[in-house]
């Protein structure tokens, strides 16, 4: 069994209330926190070694560092609850069952930034959780830890959740941002970057959510005791959502460092893939990281096992590696059709751009109607080869990464799958067949 | 002042200058293409990256290269800055695949399109583009719609440069115009098709780098290169008055702002200017206008009828010399 720091007490009967949640030993390490300084509060974070868990993977102690600190301007927290990968449902989880884990974490951090007044974006589509955050938040207010001269410390904080219209592109931090100022969701053009100037031209730190509720253990414990846990500079627990065709779907918290195999085949996470089929293909991270075959998802290109961290995932760059991205794991199986897979992903990021720049609004479109093409039957292989050659011409020519999150599942896709494609143009009569169908749901035959 | 270099020529620049405005300074052939950035609008560019160009020194303090390309209308030269832009034949490639991505929706209706002639994308695709269009689809469609009766939206042809977003919030004086929508279905609008209705409205005409906002009193009149340039002014209580009188015999048929050789508005006219005042005695005439833009627009130039005459002289010397060899 690895160490559990978030999802300890999560089955808890009534966790989600401040009163169960103190019992369990809730807000304690705020007490410790305002008895800090801020810098310590800070220096602890960076020596936790703790990485962005959006995706980016970026140190969150060195973003914390970075936030610059002009004399009289009021600064900002934000946290970024706009969980819309593809694959990825962890921070909605964590939300819906614990929410006064990420209030408590805010106004920890929000303490160690100086920032007064804070807010937490959240999905609109995930509106039921904003009124379990909101109802907390209430509780909070009432048992003083929000508020004016908080545990007496002198230190006064607002914390205010914010519900966007269900725009992916507002996961994007910026475009987040100017999302929260009431504007249209497009994302800004770095830099300046929300560290000099963000929310209101303040400087702001915008963070995950999971990346909120970690500073919690990690002052409650200390940042050393925390990097013990995990694998080289990958620290700490992650939260996996897995799903797909396995037998147990659900958000998992690892420790760093366990192989990919146990965490797919062992009961205590996957449970192997069900119906007894073979795995086929696995997209690490969310659905915009590279899909890898279950030969290099399971081991290295030298053949050494790869093991579930920032770096063995990233091993080999996208030649034959992937990324942790956001921990969104999504394994087929054996029958699931790569080509198909792909123009779903795809159909989301056509719909998702938010058509600021040229190259994502018009390729992303094109690559939809070309896979579409491709299902219908009517590709050719030359169409695989402008697929590819699109994909390179949006990769890295964007303002903001969705034109590479939309280029990477593409390009992996015919990099490692495609005889696949191959075998779609060259024998269409064939795609009808039960080989090529696709599950939409979870559902095993025998409850079909 | 930091020093810059651009496909090997070196400028010193102030301080906050970008990439682009340096190349422009150097001048030339390695001035990067733009079609959303202009320098009198506030935070225009990097929507449409054209411009993009490859840095490979990062500046003297940090001179690791930048890993992606980047806009040059929006990023400032540091010191030692080295960038390419005609040297690289990838990122002229990456330029193409830009130049591919506004077209595959772009309704190519030149032969009906007021913009033929003067049009930025027009040109950008006979520099960048490829001959054919891989392009096998549907192409996207708007209505037309008339945005007042002075001003026609063509969206079909639009390629969301935002310029005439930023006219409207910075020029006049009440913002009614915006995009709506996302992706590739997005498009811009005023509230409700309400007419653009500002003294100053018209201006996004000029900054529009391709056929989609065109002048309603012009539409179909003539193609641009059969009209002579001239430069006008009057006196104007609510702008500067100088402009470019589009004529044809003693014809006013249009009447726009000047612009430099980059396609951008020297000063923003009126509505009044430009759409009320279509006499040439409402108009002090100072002379034909110089156009220096290679595009269609400059090939067929009143201006030059001076230098044709000697052309021709040329020609029949030429034309002696072959017919009496010596």
């Amino acid at each position: 069994m690895g160490r559990k720091l978030l999802t300890e007490n999560i089955n808890v009967p009534g966790i989600q209330s401040l009163s169960v949640y103190r019992h369990q030993g809730g807000y304690e390490t705020l007490k410790k926190a305002v008895g800090m300084t801020s810098e310590a509060i800070v220096e602890e974070v960076k020596k936790s070694g703790l990485r962005g868990r959006g995706g980016a993977g970026f140190p969150t102690g060195l973003k914390w560092s970075f936030l610059a600190k002009p004399e009289g301007v009021p600064r900002h927290l934000v946290c970024n609850a706009d969980e819309s990968e593809p694959g990825t449902f962890k921070d909605r989880y964590m939300m819906e069952r614990i929410p006064h884990l990420l209030i408590e974490g805010m106004i920890i951090g929000s303490f160690a930034l100086g920032a007064n007044s804070s807010y937490i974006y959240i999905r609109g589509e995930m509106m039921y959780v904003l009124h379990i955050l909101q109802r907390a938040i209430d509780e909070a207010y009432e048992a003083g830890f929000l508020g004016k001269n908080i545990l007496g410390s002198g230190f006064d904080f607002d914390l205010y959740v914010h519900c966007g219209a269900g725009a992916y592109i507002c996961g994007e931090e910026t475009a987040l941002i100017e999302s929260l100022e009431g504007k249209r969701g497009n994302p800004r053009i770095k830099p300046p970057f929300p560290a000099i100037k963000g929310l209101w031209e303040r400087p702001t730190v915008v963070n995950n959510v999971e990346s909120i509720m970690a500073v919690v253990p990690i002052i409650k414990m200390g940042g050393d005791e925390y990097a013990k846990i995990g694998i080289g500079k990958s620290t700490g627990t992650k939260l996996i959502s897995a799903c797909g065709h396995i037998n147990k779907p659900g958000v998992y918290e690892i420790e760093m460092g366990i192989p990919v195999e146990e965490f797919i085949y062992s009961d205590e996470y996957c449970g192997g893939i069900r119906n007894g089929k073979e795995l086929k293909a696995v997209v690490a991270g969310g659905s915009s990281v590279p899909v890898l075959p279950k030969s290099l998802i399971l081991n290295l290109a030298n053949g050494e096992p790869r093991l579930m961290s920032y770096e063995s995932l990233s091993e080999g760059g996208f030649a034959t590696g992937t990324m942790l991205g956001s921990g969104g794991f999504i394994l087929m199986d054996e029958d699931t059709s790569i080509v198909k897979n792909l123009w779903t992903f795809t159909r989301f990021y056509h719909h998702e751009s938010c058509g600021q720049c040229s190259p994502c609004r018009e390729g992303t479109g094109w690559m939809e109607k070309l896979l579409h093409k491709i299902l219908d039957g009517h590709g050719t292989l030359s169409d695989v080869d402008l697929l590819w050659e699109i994909q390179s011409k949006i990769e890295g020519k964007t303002i903001c990464p969705l034109g590479d999150a939309a280029a990477w599942p593409v390009a992996s896709a015919i990099r490692h799958f495609r005889h696949e494609f191959e075998e779609y143009v060259t024998n269409p009569q064939n795609i009808k067949k039960d080989h090529h169908y696709y599950r939409v749901n979870n559902i095993s035959p025998e409850f079909a | 002042m930091p020093k810059v270099t651009i496909d090997g020529h070196s400028i010193e620049v102030p301080d906050g200058t970008t990439i682009l405005q340096a190349a422009r300074m150097i001048g030339g052939d390695i001035v990067p293409p733009a079609m959303c950035y202009y320098s009198t609008l506030k935070t225009s560019g990097g929507y449409c990256r054209t411009c993009i160009v490859k840095v490979t020194k990062g500046s003297e303090k940090d001179p690791r290269p930048m890993p992606k390309p980047v806009a040059s209308c929006r990023t400032t030269v540091m010191d030692g800055m080295e960038v390419q832009n005609t040297m690289a034949p990838d990122l002229q490639e990456a330029r193409k695949g830009v130049v591919e991505f506004l077209l595959i929706n772009h309704p190519l209706d030149c032969p009906i399109c007021d913009q033929a002639g003067e049009c930025h994308l027009q040109d950008l695709s006979y520099q960048h583009g490829l001959a054919k269009s891989r392009y096998e689809f549907k192409r996207r469609e708007f209505e037309k719609i008339d945005i007042g009766d002075k001003i026609k939206l063509h969206m079909s042809r639009c390629i969301l440069c935002y310029r005439c977003v930023k006219v409207a919030d910075q020029v006049c004086d009440s913002r009614s115009h915006g995009v709506i929508n996302r992706g590739d279905v997005a498009e811009i609008s005023t509230y409700i098709e309400k007419a653009l209705d500002s003294e100053f409205s018209g201006n996004v005409i000029d900054v529009c780098p391709v056929g989609a906002l065109t002048d309603r009193t012009f539409r179909f009149k003539s193609r641009v290169w059969f009209t002579k340039p001239v430069d006008a002014h009057r006196n104007c209580t609510k702008c500067s008055g100088k402009t470019v009188l589009w004529m044809s015999g003693d014809d006013v048929l249009r009447v726009s702002a000047r612009k430099d050789k980059y396609g951008e508005v020297e000063d923003w006219i009126c509505n009044d200017c430009r759409f009320e005042k279509k006499s040439a005695r409402d108009w002090t005439i100072e002379g034909p206008r110089h156009i220096d833009r290679k595009s269609v627009i400059s090939a067929n130039h009143y201006e030059k009828k001076k230098s044709l005459k000697i052309d021709v002289s040329n020609q029949s010397k030429i034309e002696e010399r072959a017919h009496n060899p010596k």
